[in-house]
């Protein structure tokens, strides 16, 4: 057995050349792009695309912007990396809002506690606004507002206010804050009033259950209108009624549908049978969808509805009329497009892996479908033309 | 070395077969002096079995057991970064709560979430550290021997003391990067011809602070400081080591004491503007004790017991933090643990073991409408074997009943009851070559944690065990050349096809707040473990080369409608591997080991965003002995990482780059 020893060199030697797969540079992930239909033609000031945020599990980073152009009918999966190289960790941890204000995109980046600012028809970064543990975003005149969860340490630091920081479009700074509820949420800006949904939800089981009402002029909280515990999403209709949703405290107390008058600052309606997660208005009809985890059968259990906002009547529980409801493993994200009608649902999927969009006509018929990022959530319509990486 | 038995520093030579025998005995049959329990009775020839001796643990350059495993095949290790960070290994792909790990012969338990950090255990006063597929070849031990599918025996050192010495004396002083002091000290004294005892220290703080480089080709490129990943721990242990007539017994008290920082996820913020400061502390103690006797010639008994007590405290607070969420959590956990094995040798070639265990836990935690579940385990093992010269085979059957107690209102899991089989063959088709053919098939599986069944929102008490299903073919090979440079060989070769099914996986419900733990998932691992080690020695030089190479496809086959069915699951490599080469020259002593983790995905979708880059370190150690009359001293020097590789092992976690420890040893 003389020949052991070479046998040994020979395994050493090509356990070596087995460990060619090196590291290289890294390259940013460019987008991908996917043709989803054949086009149309899109006249000017019309609804040109639409920008998706991703989520992504928090820790991962992995915040990310698709792009879907009505022109070409091409979707383009993570556009902001390549347009952004030099932004330091790409878009961030957890995006958790989108919005078009005049020209520019604004991006609620939750867990890097920032806002990010990007020029709209190019999506390049402008700046960023820092707000700690930042979640949701509105605008009025030269100001947007943005609530956070990080509002002063008391005596008992549980007990802590969250706030909504004014930001200054001139300066993209952080000129004023206002102390509202526990963990707010979604927050809407009716006439000089500005309402804020306080979640309450580090403080289980002790939510918070109110609406702030805060004053545009002194910015100031004006009111507290107490509605249910844990609120989350806020819809102002054509009629100045505010609806608002109850996530519920997930044991009890089941998720509801609430309606607050603007005029009086009064709940008026409270619809026990719409459970909601996330809703969005196109004219008069208020679409709902919600998933409630069912334990029996160990699924979650997926509803939809469609409210006549002048009515306040569920017209609808089914407003996907196909059947492909079925494909959806857990609804994250809805938007109607104002113009046709069509309108746009996202499945999260498991969180952790690439998530699914799927735009139906006005009809409820599926369009088409395609892969998104990780957890997609949040549309933003665009009446700019995105330009061409290469322009 | 597998198959040399060192025995007062005399190489001696047992072939693998009779080592089996010797095992079948148990080991103080032919150890009955303290002197030879340093002796290896380590058999890799009837099942996938790999060992690091304490000698070439002392030699690698790695700080905590966590580091060593990363050497074996089939293995991976999730490694958050720095000293402080957990570690927790994965043994062929089948999830890290498969993994048992055995502290002296008894497991070491977390009913509260299922995983050992491996990265809390150092090596100072470790003796062996063995892996193993399946289950330990030999029959004679307890039920949770039987347990796991894989399992990682941790062997702390027993006292050795020569015959005119009463005690040993060994301190140690370990220093270098990110500011780490590391003292450690151990006495062992002989109280009299039969019971000796040993008494351990150790102290580590390190800052936990690296720098670390995140870059792109053509785009931004920035060097942060890993930062709030302090840890300041102490460890204290004591044993009593006895002989009796026809057998031993040995009593261990542990204590463990840490507090330390998280330093989190590294995602896009603004450099310096808010700072992780969550911190965790932990308290572990443990008294175990373990008594062996040979009643009959064909009848012995071994006896277990264990008491541990676990505290953890977790605080993040917003008055240090404003970003963060406030959270003021405390765990502790208790565990009584009792086990009987009782050995039947019906005849020279046939033994029978039937094996009892008892085990009680308790987890209570200060969160909202907890549950303060309690577990209460019972196992019951029965094991044969039949050894012939060129065959042998073991059969086991495993017994498992679990009841669960819990204070709230709604009702506790049910209670479970499982048997699960094993079956192991070895087969020697030559007289005169140490060549192994080898097979083994296991069903084991593993109760859903008390945090899976109970965790105030996540918890799902309807949780079924998760179970994994292991086939292993493979042979191993071993050579002794008395003449020429090369002495001796070692190889093992595995193919083996596992499935883990009703696999426990967190799943969102109706929103981000709100997840819970459902058993969906199915996974398959195909997979080829390969090692090899060599001894050489050339003129006053000793040689030693220890290769091995793990080829893994593991796939998720949870969901035929996902897009992602059938993809490789997240942070199993392909391709990994590692390569050690030592010298030794006079007193001098030079080691080299290099690490390869091949490309993998971060998640299941096996996309571009989710591809991770291969990695692979170089470290090496030189250390020199000084004999001064009747004291040592030990000089060693470690560089590790030493091309800077800036990489990480999960994603958002960087690890560190080039780093340095010298180590002093004092012997008398």
């Amino acid at each position: 057995m003389r020949n052991l020893k070479y046998l040994f060199i020979l395994l050493a030697g090509s356990f070596l050349t087995l460990i060619h797969g090196c590291r290289k540079d890294e390259d940013i992930n460019p987008s991908t792009p996917t043709e989803v239909d054949d086009g149309k033609e899109v006249e000017e000031g019309d609804i040109v695309g639409f920008f998706l945020l991703n989520e992504g599990n928090m820790g991962s980073n992995k915040a990310s912007i698709d792009y879907f152009d009505y022109e070409t009918g091409i979707y383009h999966r993570n556009i902001y990396a390549e347009r952004n190289p030099g932004v330091v960790k790409e878009l961030g941890d957890v995006g958790n809002d989108l919005q078009i204000y005049r020209d520019k995109l604004y991006a609620v980046i939750n867990c890097s506690n920032l806002v990010e600012v990007m020029n709209v028809e190019t999506l390049q970064h402008i700046t960023q606004i820092s707000i700690p543990n930042c979640r949701y975003i509105a605008f009025k005149d030269d100001h947007a507002y943005v609530t956070s969860y990080a509002g002063e340490v008391g005596l008992d630091p549980n007990a802590r206010l969250g706030y909504v920081a004014r930001i200054d479009l001139n300066t993209m700074t952080v000129k004023d804050t206002c102390v509202v509820g526990y963990q707010p949420e979604e927050l809407v800006v009716a006439g000089d009033k500005l309402y804020v949904a306080n979640s309450g939800g580090y403080r289980f089981p002790d939510y918070d259950n109110t609406v702030s009402v805060i004053d545009l002029n002194t910015f100031e909280e004006k009111k507290k209108i107490e509605v249910a515990v844990n609120l989350h999403r806020l819809q102002l209709d054509n009629y100045g009624n505010l609806w608002v949703s109850s996530r519920g405290d997930y044991y009890g107390s089941e998720s509801k549908t609430f309606v607050i008058d603007t005029n009086t600052d009064a709940v008026t309606d409270t619809l026990h049978l719409v459970p909601n997660e996330n809703m969005t208005l196109c004219g008069d009809s208020l679409y709902i969808y919600s998933a409630e985890w069912n334990w029996y059968l160990g699924i979650n259990t997926i509803s939809y509805a469609i409210i006549n906002t002048s009515t306040k009547k569920v017209v609808t529980r089914s407003f996907i009329k196909d059947g492909t409801e079925s494909e959806i493993v857990l609804p994250y994200g809805i938007a109607v497009n104002p113009e046709s009608g069509e309108f746009f649902v996202t499945d999260a999927t498991d969180y952790v892996t690439p998530g699914r969009l799927h735009c139906y006509g006005r009809d409820g018929i599926r369009k088409w479908s395609v892969t998104t990022g990780d957890i997609p959530a949040h549309f933003a319509f665009t009446r700019t033309k995105l330009k061409p990486l290469d322009e | 070395m597998a198959g040399v038995m060192k025995i007062q520093g005399t190489p001696v030579y047992i072939a693998p077969h009779d080592q089996l025998k010797f095992q079948h005995y148990f080991d103080s049959v032919v150890q009955l002096d303290a002197v030879t329990v340093t002796a290896k009775r380590f058999d890799n020839s009837v099942i996938p079995a790999q060992m690091l001796s304490g000698q070439e643990l002392q030699k690698l350059s790695v700080h905590s057991v966590a580091d060593a495993v990363r050497y074996f095949s089939g293995v991976q290790i999730k490694d958050y970064g720095g000293i402080g960070g957990l570690k927790t290994v994965n043994i062929r792909s089948m999830g890290s709560h498969h993994v048992g790990v055995f502290y002296d012969g008894i497991q070491i338990g977390n009913a509260q979430n299922g995983v050992v950090d491996l990265g809390r255990f150092s090596l100072d006063n470790m003796e062996a550290i063995s892996l193993y597929n399946g289950q330990k070849s030999t029959i004679f031990q307890s039920a949770k021997d039987f347990a796991s599918a894989g399992s990682v025996y941790l062997q702390t050192k027993v006292p050795v003391l020569e015959a005119d010495k009463k005690n040993n004396i060994r301190a140690t002083v370990k220093g270098g990067s990110f500011a780490t002091i590391n003292p450690l000290f151990l006495w062992e004294h002989r109280i009299n011809k039969n019971i000796s005892s040993s008494a351990s220290a150790e102290f580590l703080y390190t800052s936990g602070k690296y720098k670390f480089n995140y870059s792109k080709k053509d785009g931004y490129d920035t060097t942060e400081v890993r930062k709030n990943g302090d840890v300041r721990l102490f460890r204290a242990e004591a044993g009593l080591f006895g002989n009796v007539k026809g057998g031993d017994w040995k009593a261990k008290v542990y204590f463990y004491n840490s507090e330390r920082g998280y330093p989190g996820a590294s995602v896009r913020e603004e450099p310096g503007k808010f700072r992780h400061q969550d911190r965790q502390w932990d308290d572990n103690f443990f008294a175990q004790a373990s008594f062996r006797k040979k009643i009959s010639p064909s009848y012995s008994i071994l006896i277990n017991g264990k008491y541990a007590y676990d505290y953890l405290h977790y605080l993040s607070d917003p008055r240090l933090d404003v970003t963060t969420m406030y959270i003021n959590n405390h765990y502790r956990q208790q565990e009584v643990y009792f086990s009987s094995a009782n050995l039947f040798i019906l005849f020279d070639w046939w033994t029978a073991n039937i094996s009892g265990d008892m085990q009680w836990n308790k987890l209570n935690a200060d969160l909202t409408d907890f549950a303060y579940p309690q577990r209460i385990t019972a196992l019951g093992a029965f094991a044969t074997s039949v050894n012939l010269p060129w065959i042998s085979l073991q059969g086991s059957i495993l017994f498992t009943h679990v009841t669960d107690k819990t204070q709230r209102l709604t009702a506790a899991a049910g209670d479970k009851n499982e048997w699960t089989p094993s079956v192991i063959t070895s087969f020697k088709p030559f007289r005169s070559h140490e060549l192994y053919l080898r097979a083994f098939y296991k069903r084991i599986f593993r109760m859903p944690t008390l945090n899976d069944n109970y965790y105030t929102f996540i918890g799902n008490i309807n949780l079924d065990p998760e179970f994994t299903n292991q086939y292993n073919i493979g042979l191993a090979y071993k050579k002794i050349i008395p003449e020429g440079w090369f002495r001796n060989l070692d190889v093992q070769l595995d193919f083996y096809y596992n499935e883990v099914e009703n696999k426990i996986v967190a799943m969102p419900t109706s929103n981000q707040f709100r997840w819970t733990m459902i058993n969906l998932g199915f996974v398959e691992i195909r997979g080829m473990d390969f090692s090899a080690t060599a001894n050489m020695r050339y003129g006053m030089f000793d040689m030693f080369a220890r290769l091995s190479y793990t080829y893994q496809k593991a796939q998720d086959f949870t969901d035929s409608s996902s897009e992602f069915y059938g993809g490789q699951i997240p942070y199993v490599p392909w391709h990994s591997g590692s390569l050690i080469l030592g010298a030794d020259y006079k007193d001098w002593s030079l080691n080299y080991s290099f690490i390869y983790t091949g490309e993998r995905y971060e998640s299941v979708a096996n996309i571009p965003e989710n591809h991770a880059q291969p990695w692979y370190t170089h470290d090496m150690a030189i250390s020199k002995l000084l004999r001064v009359r009747t004291y040592t001293l030990r000089f060693t020097a470690e560089i590790n990482n030493i091309f800077n590789q800036q990489y990480e092992v999960v994603k958002c976690y960087p690890m560190p780059g080039t780093n340095f420890k010298f180590i002093v040893t004092f012997e008398l």
